[in-house]
């Protein structure tokens, strides 16, 4: 093989060499503790396009102001910590570059909807998890256990490749209008959960976990309004998911 | 402030704290207290996979997989306990495939396995495909999975609850742990947790460096917790740093690349690994391969204007391989670098990714309070502990093994001990040490800020006791530490509140990474040789005679309230196999 390097050092270094500039973060805060209302408050920060808006929430909370507050872990998609609505839409701070959303206006920040807001970007994840623990997300089995691991093929394993990915930030069942409107709706999440166990082929539960979505705030809640796909930071189709669980519902077949 | 009573509290609900909890639950009242939710925890992190010789796709067993690890380990594993993780490598494989966990197939079904560095057939005769794996995020499986079963067995989690302080009160001349304290991040209160059994769960402390793997969140609570309170940390100068970091970023690009055929390059687009390690290449141990590339990048073979980097080549593999087995990395570089990692190679440097210290432990996870003596009631598993299966360098792979293995071992003696101990009596005052702490920081008034402490620490580790290391640049860590501990006494938070204070607690993680950096870098001062993640320049060789032997380091406080590290030593337990010069 040729080298395929040198120019594009120079590529990725150029680019690298790019300046800092100033971005307006317009942040909806609230802590009841100081007010019952929230206010939106502006932080020009200096940055450079190519850092997430993490780093920025970052640069406010730990140069200007310590009393911001988010949740946030790994830094980079896989924990799920950080879901916020960004510009109007729920992204992952930590996966969001500056330079991809249009850093000549400001830039708004807002905790995601739906749930109840605790402080500035926080809310309580406890009904979303509540939801979630409602479908048996786990493996159900029937009869002995194989003294080996049970054999799945290749293609039965690919069937719920996708439901896998999920890391429960929420940003899905947070975008959904219907969620918003009736909390009880299970969301997109729990369903792509669901969904996750009824189309793995070592599962017995399939039937009970339909069931369980059948009910009047189950899967037939949804519109079909494709904002969980939209949001999903993991690139699960999300919309699809539920469409399937819905054809197993009919069809009985999984 | 509330008082709670369990016969077991779990510190951590990552892969280790929630294998320990689905074993405690199922034998004693167990408690689980998080500072993250369960499925934020950093073993979601993890990508590559997880040993064990399952032979299912070519002959293995787990004698070579126990030889490889106390090779990998430069020789200063404990055998006894390698033997174990390897031997258990087995079932805890098949109890996750049990418990539901996706893992990728073979074309007859059954566990499909891939290589990975510093594991071998036969004792270093060829690389060996030994890591079970769930495409490139095993570890997010792994997560999943054991917070579905905690789901199923009723585990009771406390989340977003940060234990500040391990309590410890003295039963005839024993030292026994009474419980733990607890700060409620919701509402600022602070918790007891008076338990007959506490099990330390709660994984890494990479913060302290800047280019890190590690989340935001490793900042080695546990093991300060356990420092403060008199409990030695064992064998924290060595810290692995993983050869392939997203160049500045740190975030991590499964050394199963390679495995799949990845090769790194430098400047003049060649091969260099060859150089170094003939039979196993850029598979060699992770030690190995970020020494080759500091080499690389300090002889003027770096990549870039600034020559700081070099390549990890994915682009002669085929599309459809870097889809399947390699998704979630080539989503690293195209969102973070924007590079396209079907044509383009990806700018990589070593990263700070793994603690092999730790708080030292026996097999059954029960803590030590020196060589010997265990404390009643006390366990430790995971990133967190060191017991030691990974010596002076951890093989890739071994950690989610260690936490599956070591965390059912310690949920287990944990809960058959509460299942027969009485509780402890707390000692008089149990929060104090924690009001002082969380009320210290709200009041305070100093000038320093916390994220300019941090900064500085960080810059200071990653130049002095990183890769590459001698007595000169310890010595200058040291002191820095030594400066920055002092004008940390002067910091100050901004948010005085109750509520979901996060910088207060920023402040309160610091402190613990400022004590263990101090511990890390007072350690491999004293170590006057070259062993796995340790380099010493100026001692380029290992040195068998004076230092086959694990460090332990306990907090001294003088009469005029100056804190010391004291070391002390431990020997190596060895069985089968006699050190030998490491080469690959
Ligand atoms: C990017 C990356 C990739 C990796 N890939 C692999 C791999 O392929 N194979 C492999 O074997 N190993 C891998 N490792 C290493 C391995 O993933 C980790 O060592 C392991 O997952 C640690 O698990 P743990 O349970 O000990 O800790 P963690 O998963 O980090 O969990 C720590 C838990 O402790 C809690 N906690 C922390 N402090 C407190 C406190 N004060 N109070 C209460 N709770 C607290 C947290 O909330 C969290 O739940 C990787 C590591 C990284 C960073
Ligand atoms: S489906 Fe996607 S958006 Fe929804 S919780 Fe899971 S990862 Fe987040
Ligand atoms: S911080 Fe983990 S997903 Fe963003």
């Amino acid at each position: 093989m040729a080298t395929p390097v040198m120019d594009k050092a120079e590529a990725t270094a150029k680019t690298d060499a790019s300046p800092y500039i100033t971005v307006t973060f317009r942040i909806r805060r609230f802590n009841p503790e100081v007010s019952e209302h929230a206010v939106w408050e502006d932080f020009p920060v200096e940055i450079d396009p190519k850092e997430r808006v993490l780093d920025g929430l970052h640069k406010i909370k730990w140069d200007v102001d310590g009393t911001l507050t988010f949740r946030r872990s790994c830094a980079h998609g896989i924990c799920g910590s950080d879901a916020m609505r960004i510009n109007g839409k729920n992204r992952l701070a930590c996966k969001t570059l500056i330079k991809d959303i249009n850093p000549e206006k400001p830039i708004t920040v807002e905790a995601i909807k739906g749930l109840t807001v605790l402080k500035d970007l926080v809310v309580d994840m406890e009904p979303f998890f509540q939801a979630y623990r409602d479908v048996m997300p786990f493996l159900v089995t029937k009869g002995n256990e194989p003294t080996r691991e049970r054999l799945q093929s290749a293609e039965d394993r690919e069937r719920f490749d996708d439901t896998t990915k999920c890391i429960l930030c929420a940003a899905c069942t947070s975008s959904c209008p219907v969620f918003w409107n009736d909390g009880q709706y299970f969301g997109p999440a729990a369903i792509v959960n669901a969904h996750r166990f009824i189309f793995d082929s070592r599962d017995d539960a399939g039937e009970q976990r339909l069931e369980i979505l059948n009910d009047k705030d189950g899967v037939w809640r949804c519109r079909t309004t494709f904002n969980c796909t939209d949001a999903c930071p993991r690139g699960i189709e999300v919309t699809k998911a539920i469409q399937e669980v819905k054809r197993a519902l009919i069809t009985r077949r999984f | 402030m509330k008082i709670h009573k369990y016969d077991t509290v779990i510190v951590g609900a990552g892969g280790a704290g929630m294998r320990a909890a689905i074993e405690a639950t199922k034998r004693s009242r167990t408690a689980v207290l998080t500072k993250l939710y369960p499925t934020r925890s950093h073993t979601g992190a993890a990508q590559g996979g997880m040993a064990a010789a399952l032979a299912n796709v070519e002959e293995d067993n787990w004698e070579w997989h126990t030889f490889d690890t106390v090779k990998g380990g430069d020789y200063l594993v404990d055998q006894d306990a390698a033997e174990i993780l390897a031997k258990e490598a087995i079932d805890a494989v098949l109890d996750l495939e049990k418990m539901g966990l996706p893992f990728n197939r073979t074309p007859n079904g059954t566990i499909d396995q891939r290589r990975f560095g510093g594991h071998s057939r036969n004792h270093g005769e060829a690389p060996v495909r030994r890591s079970c794996y769930a495409a490139d995020r095993t570890g997010h499986m792994i997560l999943q999975t054991l917070y579905q079963n905690c789901v199923k067995e009723g585990v009771e989690f406390f989340n977003e609850f940060y234990v500040l302080d391990q309590l410890i009160t003295e039963v005839d001349g024993v030292r026994k742990s009474a419980g733990v304290v607890a700060y409620e991040l919701a509402t600022g209160e602070i918790h007891i947790f008076q338990a007959k059994a506490v099990i330390y769960a709660s994984g890494g402390t990479g913060k302290f460096f800047k280019v890190t793997s590690n989340a935001h969140t490793l900042t080695g609570d546990g093991q300060a917790a356990c420092y403060r309170r008199g409990l030695p940390l064992e064998d924290m100068e060595f810290f692995q740093f993983h050869p392939t970091g997203i160049w500045r970023m740190g975030i991590l690009l499964t050394e199963g690349a390679r495995g799949e055929g990845g090769i790194l390059r430098n400047k003049d687009g060649e091969r260099f690994m060859e150089k170094y390690a003939p039979v196993m290449k850029d598979l060699a141990s992770r030690d190995v391969v970020s020494r080759s590339i500091y080499t690389e990048i300090r002889e003027g073979r770096g990549c870039g204007p600034e020559g700081d980097h070099v390549f990890l080549d994915l682009t002669h593999l085929p599309p459809e391989q870097l889809d399947a087995k390699l998704p979630d990395i080539t989503e690293f570089a195209r969102t973070y670098l924007g590079i396209e990692p079907y044509t383009d190679p990806i700018p990589i440097q070593p990263t700070a990714h793994y603690a092999m210290g730790g708080i030292p432990t026996n097999v059954q996870g029960e803590v030590l309070a020196d060589n010997t003596t265990v404390v009643p009631g006390l366990y430790a598993a995971g990133e967190v502990a060191c017991v030691s299966v990974h010596g002076a360098n951890r093989l890739g792979t071994n950690s989610l093994l260690d936490i599956n293995v070591f965390g059912r071992r310690s949920g287990i003696a944990a809960a058959e001990y509460a299942a027969t101990a009485d509780f402890v009596e707390l000692p008089e005052d149990p929060a104090s040490l924690v009001v002082e702490m969380v009320e210290g920081l709200r009041a305070a008034t100093g000038s320093e800020r916390v994220s300019e402490l941090r900064r500085e620490l960080q810059e200071t580790m990653d130049a002095n006791v990183m890769v590459f290391r001698t007595e000169q640049t310890i010595k200058t860590a040291v002191e820095k530490i030594a400066e920055l501990r002092e004008r940390y006494k002067n910091v100050s938070v901004q948010d005085k509140g109750k509520r979901f204070n996060t910088d207060l607690l920023e402040a309160v993680e610091l402190g613990n990474l400022l004590e263990l950096a101090e511990v890390m870098a007072v350690s491999a001062l004293a170590r006057k040789e070259s062993r796995g993640g340790h380099y010493r320049e100026d001692y380029p060789n290992r040195d068998d005679v004076n230092f086959m032997r694990h460090t332990m380091a306990y907090r001294e406080v003088g009469d005029d309230g100056s804190e010391t590290v004291r070391l002390d030593y431990k020997p190596v337990v060895q069985t089968r196999y006699q050190p030998m010069e490491r080469k690959y």
